[in-house]
């Protein structure tokens, strides 16, 4: 390497330092306005520990939706359903309805696209009205109830009855 | 001191111990509103913390002797369940997803006409299981033949290997319609679930027969075919039935009376 192209190369490394600098400390470049993270309207306190949830949901839910989907098992803890029933706005009544909204607003921040909600609602369930309860449904649970060796409720009985 | 004394005189069958069990059993269940007024959650066909087994499976019974000419109240119904906009309000009607479809045949021979609701068979043996290149098209524990969304690419073997045309392709974006117990979106195929958020909630019935009942035809039943007890069974062994394509070989989850 001749003695000319060092002293090039040693002024663009200055400059470019120089730039990187620059560009750093300019408030015309400051970083991206932190997400605004709604409350949750209902409940104090998540199903697991913030922090755990912030890295992690998207671990926590691909197992859940597995579960139910495949096994039918319709825990309440990990579903998505659930987190939506908590952390719909009050406003938009969605978690991914306008750009404040729970979701939409971290995802925003990271810049990572969420395909959930191509196919699953963004709004809450409205509550369901009772529904009665049929001999087949209550003959179905009494079957699997002596399957697990687990007695049957007064209650249900009285319910078939009425 | 009163209470250690009455649990002292509790014996197994004392009514005041089974009105603590009862009590008990309710507040822990959280649905006693009043006494005897209970939510419908009591109706739970399993514990949500249970999977699915074999053995239980899913069957429906049609009656086509029942079923009524012009009545289309089981497919309305399965709109409204699960959230699919019904052919006639759609703006591609030849693309639009039909989960259940009402079928009016007529034999050219004799006139005789016979009504009938068609829909996803839930095969024990699907052959859109048995084509799909990933996994999403399978069949539950219980019989029920779903598609996976997460894994389904939308490449539609399934809805050429179906005998009975039961399965759609979603082409347009939904938009955010979809019931909240019902995901379902672009670019996915679909059928008909026998309702399985509504068997899992146990309410042992779809939307098809809820209506079907309602309207009193009565063509059809719903319930668990392993199970000799159950309406259906007891139905199956008195009535003649067929099986739509019994050449196949599937063992058929639905099953008709009057064709």
């Amino acid at each position: 390497m001749s003695k000319m192209q060092g002293r090039w190369s040693w002024m663009t490394g200055l400059l470019v330092s120089a730039v990187l600098a620059w560009a750093g400390l300019s408030p015309a470049h400051a970083a991206a306005p932190k997400p605004i993270i709604e409350k949750a309207a209902k409940g104090e306190q998540c199903v697991e520990a913030t922090d755990y949830m912030r890295r992690n949901h998207m671990k926590v839910l691909n197992h859940h939706r597995d579960k139910t989907v495949i096994e039918g098992i319709r825990t309440k803890q990990h579903s998505l359903k659930e987190c939506i029933n908590c952390h719909a706005s009050e406003k938009t009544g969605s978690v991914a309805a306008s750009k404040e909204n729970f979701c939409v607003s971290c995802h925003t921040y990271a810049s990572v696209k969420i395909d959930c909600f191509d196919c699953h609602s963004t709004k809450p369930q409205p509550p369901s009205a009772t529904r009665p309860l049929t001999a087949e449904g209550a003959h179905y649970k009494h079957k699997l109830a002596a399957q697990a060796g687990v007695g049957i409720t007064v209650e249900d009985m009285a319910g078939v009855a009425k | 001191m009163s209470e250690i004394r009455s649990k002292s005189t509790q014996t197994v069958d004392s009514p005041e111990r089974r009105r603590f069990v009862g009590a008990v059993t309710a507040s822990a269940a959280g649905l006693a509103i009043a006494p005897g007024v209970m939510l419908y959650q009591v109706a739970h066909g399993k514990a949500d913390d249970q999977g699915v087994t074999s053995a239980v499976r899913w069957g429906m019974l049609v009656d086509a002797t029942k079923c009524a000419t012009g009545c289309n109240d089981c497919v309305s119904a399965c709109s409204t369940e699960n959230g699919w906009t019904p052919v006639t309000e759609s703006k591609h009607p030849k693309q639009a997803p039909q989960w259940i479809r009402k079928l009016e045949l007529q034999d050219p021979l004799t006139q005789m006409e016979t009504n009938l609701p068609m829909m996803c068979q839930h095969c024990a043996e699907p052959p859109c299981v048995d084509v799909c290149p990933t996994g999403a098209s399978f069949k539950r524990a219980d019989g029920i033949v779903l598609v996976n969304r997460h894994t389904c690419i939308g490449c539609r073997y399934c809805m050429m290997a179906c005998p009975y045309k039961a399965r759609s392709l979603v082409h347009e974006p939904l938009n955010d319609t979809q019931k909240p117990d019902v995901p379902r979106g672009i670019g996915c195929v679909e059928a008909c679930t026998f309702c399985v958020q509504k068997v899992d909630r146990g309410d042992g019935t779809t939307a098809c027969v809820e209506a079907c009942t309602a309207a009193g035809h009565n063509a059809l039943v719903f319930g668990d075919m392993n199970d000799p007890e159950s309406e259906i069974s007891k139905r199956l062994r008195e009535l003649p039935t067929k099986q739509v394509r019994a050449d196949l070989n599937l063992n058929l989850g639905v099953r008709y009376h009057g064709i």
